[in-house]
């Protein structure tokens, strides 16, 4: 079983930049809807595997994405 | 271009472009047909693929301006709809705003409704042949002056204002600057961080290449946003739980759902104009060198032909022409049922601007030239001028 996280975002439009910046770094990630326990929007969330979150949050960073926060996926 | 049988020329790019480049099509029929859902509502695959084409769209406006972060691109139905939002967004009763005398009606307009309605109050800056004077535009501040309106390119005339003097002039003052660009979004290289600006409006569907209802702000990297207030309040995709709107670039200023389409079609308009070597550059020397064959080639053939302002100042493939004794919208109507070619004549809603050029309240023909124009559609153009000058009237 692969270990996932989430990255949430406060809005759709942070979302999609930052999936597109993690596709660029060669990331492996995946747009989802995000889960109403971890938010109240009703926009999407990014799917990382849990290995590559140091990375996730470094290409974040660099490319000047905010995000709200990163959580384990259940 | 064939229409109903008769080969037709278009110079009429200005007031919108025709045709639009390979991609531009494709990119609206792709989003209609197969991507299909509403860009940043849900998490499904065809919202996910709009938002990425909205996102793709903000990324390649950017890159045009100059701008590092996409997200200071804030889409609008067209460059009147960011204008208004720009202007009635800043501008608060008891100011003061500084605009030229060569604007289009969508900045002069809102401003003097705001003149009118929130007792705002506005100095206009003589352009003298079109070029602002600095001078007086400088003796124009006042201490509440908080916002300069700048048209970079005249719609009518194509004349371009020295935005790097203006930005920093504004700088020294301490007041906003919004520059109109849509005369020259695609058209002149623009970098806003260079030349100061705050603020810039462009319309999507002009020398960008997009379909009609789009256009935009784009708001430089470290201008303070909150300064503007929204036009509109609704839904964004985003903080679903609150019932205010949000705070955050772009979603304050965009409710309601965007042109996907039409975005989707901008998007290949500007990369396909980025994707030409020199990108923009090639843009401008291939319509000054067209604007200067033609003016030549006129002036050479056409007996009264007569345009308004310097050779060296028509930078933008607009040129305004007349030709003596002849009422600009007869030789309009002339060159369209007589031999297809496509231009506007009157006062481009830019009353103020053919004002100081002395051509109010008759106005010109205006031919605007397009990135796909030919040297040969312009013998023909000046064949069928010298025709109509000649002609006796009906
Ligand atoms: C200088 C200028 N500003 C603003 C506009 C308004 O553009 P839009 O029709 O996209 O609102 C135009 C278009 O005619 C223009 O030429």
């Amino acid at each position: 079983m692969i270990d996932y996280s989430v990255v949430l975002f406060r809005s759709p439009n942070q979302s999609i930049w930052a999936a597109r910046l993690l596709k660029k770094a060669g990331i492996e990630r995946r747009m989802m809807p995000a889960p109403r326990n971890l938010t109240s929007d009703c926009g999407y969330c990014v799917r990382i595997r849990s290995i590559d979150l140091e990375r996730v949050r470094e290409v974040l960073e660099k490319g000047g994405v905010e995000f709200l926060c990163i959580e384990k996926l259940a | 271009m064939e229409q109903s049988g008769i080969k037709t020329i278009y110079f009429d790019n200005a007031a919108t472009s025709f045709p639009k480049p390979p991609g531009a099509v494709e990119a609206v029929i792709d989003y209609m047909t197969r991507v299909g859902g509403n860009p940043g509502r849900s998490g499904h695959a065809r919202s996910v693929d709009a938002g990425e084409a909205v996102f793709s769209a903000r990324e390649a406006v950017a890159a045009l301006f100059g701008v590092k972060n996409p997200m200071r691109v804030v889409l609008c139905s067209n460059a009147t709809e960011a204008l208004n939002l720009a202007i009635q967004g800043i501008l608060r009763p008891g100011d003061h705003a500084v605009t030229t005398a060569m604007e289009h009606n969508s900045t002069i307009r809102p401003l003097m409704e705001m003149e009118r309605r929130d007792g705002i109050s506005v100095t206009v800056a003589p352009c003298p042949g079109g070029r602002v004077d600095c001078e007086e535009l400088l003796r124009s501040f006042r201490p509440k002056t908080r916002l300069v309106v700048v048209n970079h390119a005249s719609n009518a005339f194509g004349v371009v204002q020295p935005l790097g003097d203006i930005g920093m002039m504004c700088r020294e003052k301490k007041a906003v600057l919004l520059a109109d660009c849509a005369q020259s979004a695609g058209i002149i290289p623009i970098d806003i961080k260079r030349d100061a600006v705050d603020i810039a409006a462009f319309a999507g569907h002009k020398g960008l290449y997009g379909p009609t209802g789009t256009g935009g702000l784009v708001i430089s990297d470290d201008f303070d946003f909150r300064l503007i207030r929204p036009l509109k309040f609704g839904g964004t995709g985003s903080n679903s739980d609150s019932t205010y709107q949000p705070d955050f670039l772009p979603d304050i200023f965009e409710s309601g759902t965007l042109n996907a389409a039409g975005i989707s079609g901008l998007n290949a308009g500007i990369r396909y104009i980025l994707s030409l070597q020199d990108g923009v550059r090639t843009v401008q020397s291939h319509k000054r060198d067209l604007a200067g064959y033609f003016i030549r080639k006129a002036g050479e053939c056409v007996e009264g032909f007569t345009t308004y302002v310097a050779a060296e100042l028509m930078d933008t493939g607009v040129v305004s022409f007349n030709i003596e004794g002849k009422e600009p919208s007869e030789v309009a109507w002339r060159l369209a049922e007589r031999h297809g070619i496509m231009c506007r004549s009157g006062l481009h809603c830019a009353p103020l601007a053919h004002r100081t050029i002395g051509t109010f309240p008759g106005g010109t023909v205006r031919f605007s030239f397009g990135i796909f124009n030919t040297p040969e559609e312009i013998d023909i153009a000046v064949g069928a001028l010298q025709e109509i000058a000649v002609e006796g009237g009906e």
